[in-house]
């Protein structure tokens, strides 16, 4: 069966706004995916460790060594918008209660 | 008629070590096949003549003091649009990143540039990187060059078909599940997936980080193994890249294939596979045993599952690399007044990301959300180490393993964009090497009955890219295709 989504909830999670229409259509093959996605749990026994690299590396260090960085115009220049040396962006504070 | 970008990088090097053309004739004849045919194939997103000429000039000028070349040098290339460029617009094929250009070169770039290659332009992929058929592209359609109604496959389609047509003698692409691979294969061109670490993905713009590997797509496997002897080794600024020095793969490439022990994978050849397809990759397999190879079949019984943890770990770690697009330092910011960050946020990402990305945002973020990460993700995980412990066990019997690339050859465009299920189906084959970060190889192996072209795919153990390319190279020196696309006729 396929899998039953809120998908109002996950879009507020991903941060991306939906139309209706891509509300809907994003339900029905989601459901469907997973429910494809859902047959690893067929296989997956408690005893087998779980792989999240296939090439495992661990403290992988450098020296600490202070390299030139990229000057403050170049590393603003995608910016999309900016006042003096910072990126401005739209208030980030809740307002009134 | 052949030209100059016809030539494969070993040849096209050799006449230029042997002073018998220069960079700027070589360059010339490829934006001249670019210019003459991209409006019908659409490869490229960006081009770079101005840039390709200034380069080609000073190698031109380098190369008169009778300095050594390196095999790089002078080739025209190209790159997936998924490379930052210092200096030339890099946009995944998405709104998001429309206008961005990126203050720094990534690694892969960096080293071929160092060496002398001549960049040509920036080609057109699926939407970061995410599909099989170039069709997921914010800005267009590529055509495959074999037949411009049937998709070039993707997510690298650009850069297969631009390598196909002579747009560039080489380009580089990525591989999270096949993405050069099943292009090459749908284009007629050699892909290479490396050793996931082998190649620094320091400046490859993020898509599912445990699983994307730089990948090469080429006209011959000798061009393959040229690339991966400029591309590898060891990058400070990659934690996942592998210790080691650049090797040389191109040594011991025509040792043949007597005594190599290549296992067939069953379950790679069952329903869904095209009968063109399957004979094709038949004909190749008794073509390796006649020049000496022991053949013998193999199994790998947990394949049917990769599909299903690649559609959880993929999107996951999408998800999470993707919230990175918040519209605040870079990138696309919605237009007009916002109450507020987190409104702007929202805005942003629904107007800069096409429907397959949302798709894998969702889903991945669903995934990952609480109470269902144990169920998806990390069941998935464990797949992923039933499926190393299958290629453990067939390796110790098998030095290559032996499929087809795809189960299908190039379908006509708006085939599957309604049917996501249907779309993942076309990297079946190849997604189990990503999860199990082993190199892979598509080498042309015939045509289908509609004149299309097939691959067949070589898998080895990690590092073991030596024995896949010389075993590619032995099988294109016995079929001679000589591929040419109907498009140059």
């Amino acid at each position: 069966m396929p899998v039953d989504i809120d998908i109002e909830h996950v879009a507020r999670l991903a941060r991306i706004q939906l139309t209706d229409d891509e509300k809907a259509r994003l339900k029905v093959e989601l459901g469907v995916i997973l429910e494809h996605a859902a047959r690893v749990g067929e296989v997956a026994a408690d005893h087998i460790t779980p792989t999240a690299y296939a090439i495992p590396r661990a403290n992988v260090l450098r020296e600490d060594v202070p390299e030139p960085c990229l000057p403050v115009e170049e590393a603003l220049r995608n910016a999309p918008d900016r006042e003096g040396d910072r990126v401005k962006v739209p208030r980030i504070t809740e307002i009134g209660s | 008629m052949t030209e100059l970008c016809d030539l494969s990088g070993a040849a096209l090097s050799a006449k230029l070590a042997g002073g018998e053309v220069s960079a700027v004739e070589i360059l010339e004849s490829s934006l001249g096949r670019a210019d003459a045919i991209d409006d019908r194939v659409g490869a490229f997103l960006t081009r770079t003549p101005e840039l390709a000429h200034e380069r080609a000039e000073e190698l031109d000028v380098y190369r008169a003091t009778g300095a050594p070349l390196s095999p790089v040098a002078g080739i025209p290339t190209a790159l997936k649009d998924v490379f930052t460029t210092n200096g030339v617009r890099t946009t995944c094929a998405s709104r998001i990143l429309e206008n961005y250009v990126p203050p720094y070169d990534s690694t892969a770039w960096a080293r071929l540039s160092g060496d002398g290659a001549v960049l040509v332009g920036k080609t057109n992929c699926d939407e970061f990187a995410m599909g099989s058929s170039n069709e997921n592209s914010a800005f267009g359609l590529v055509h495959n060059p074999w037949d411009p109604t049937r998709v070039p496959g993707g997510s690298s389609g650009g850069s297969a078909a631009a390598v196909a047509a002579g747009e560039a003698v080489w380009a580089l692409g990525t591989d999270t599940g096949g993405s050069v691979r099943q292009p090459a294969s749908l284009c007629g061109v050699v892909g290479l997936k490396p050793t996931y670490g082998l190649i620094s993905r320091f400046g490859l713009i993020a898509f599912a980080s445990s699983l994307d590997t730089v990948g090469t797509l080429t006209r011959s496997v000798r061009d393959a193994a040229t690339l991966l002897s400029a591309l590898g080794g060891k990058d400070p600024r990659d934690a996942t890249s592998l210790d080691g020095d650049r090797l040389d793969y191109t040594e011991g490439l025509e040792d043949g294939v007597s005594g190599l022990r290549v296992g067939v994978v069953a379950e790679a050849s069952g329903e869904g596979v095209e009968p063109g397809v399957r004979t094709a990759v038949e004909a190749a397999v008794e073509r390796l045993a006649a020049l000496g190879a022991e053949v013998a079949e193999a199994h790998l019984p947990h394949a049917e599952y990769a599909l299903s943890a690649y559609y959880l770990i993929a999107p996951s770690e999408c998800s999470s690399n993707l919230a990175r697009y918040d519209g605040v330092r870079y990138g696309l910011r919605a237009g007009g007044t916002h109450a507020d960050s987190v409104a702007m946020m929202f805005e942003t990402r629904g107007q800069g990301f096409g429907p397959e990305v949302k798709r894998r945002v969702m889903l991945g973020t669903y995934a990952l959300s609480a109470g269902y990460y144990e169920a998806y993700y990390g069941q998935a995980q464990k797949v992923r180490t039933l499926i190393i412990r299958d290629y453990e066990a067939a390796f110790e019997r098998f030095d290559v393993l032996a499929s087809p690339t795809s189960p299908t050859t190039a379908f006509p465009i708006g085939a599957k964009v309604d049917d996501p299920m249907a779309m993942y189906l076309n990297d079946i084959f190849t997604i189990p090497a990503n999860l199990s970060g082993m190199p892979a190889v598509s080498v042309p192996c015939g045509m289908d009955d509609q004149g299309l072209p097939v691959g067949l795919q070589l898998t080895a153990p990690v590092l073991g890219e030596r024995t896949i390319l010389r075993a590619a190279s032995a099988l294109e020196a016995d079929l001679g295709l000589g591929l040419r696309p109907p498009i140059l006729a």
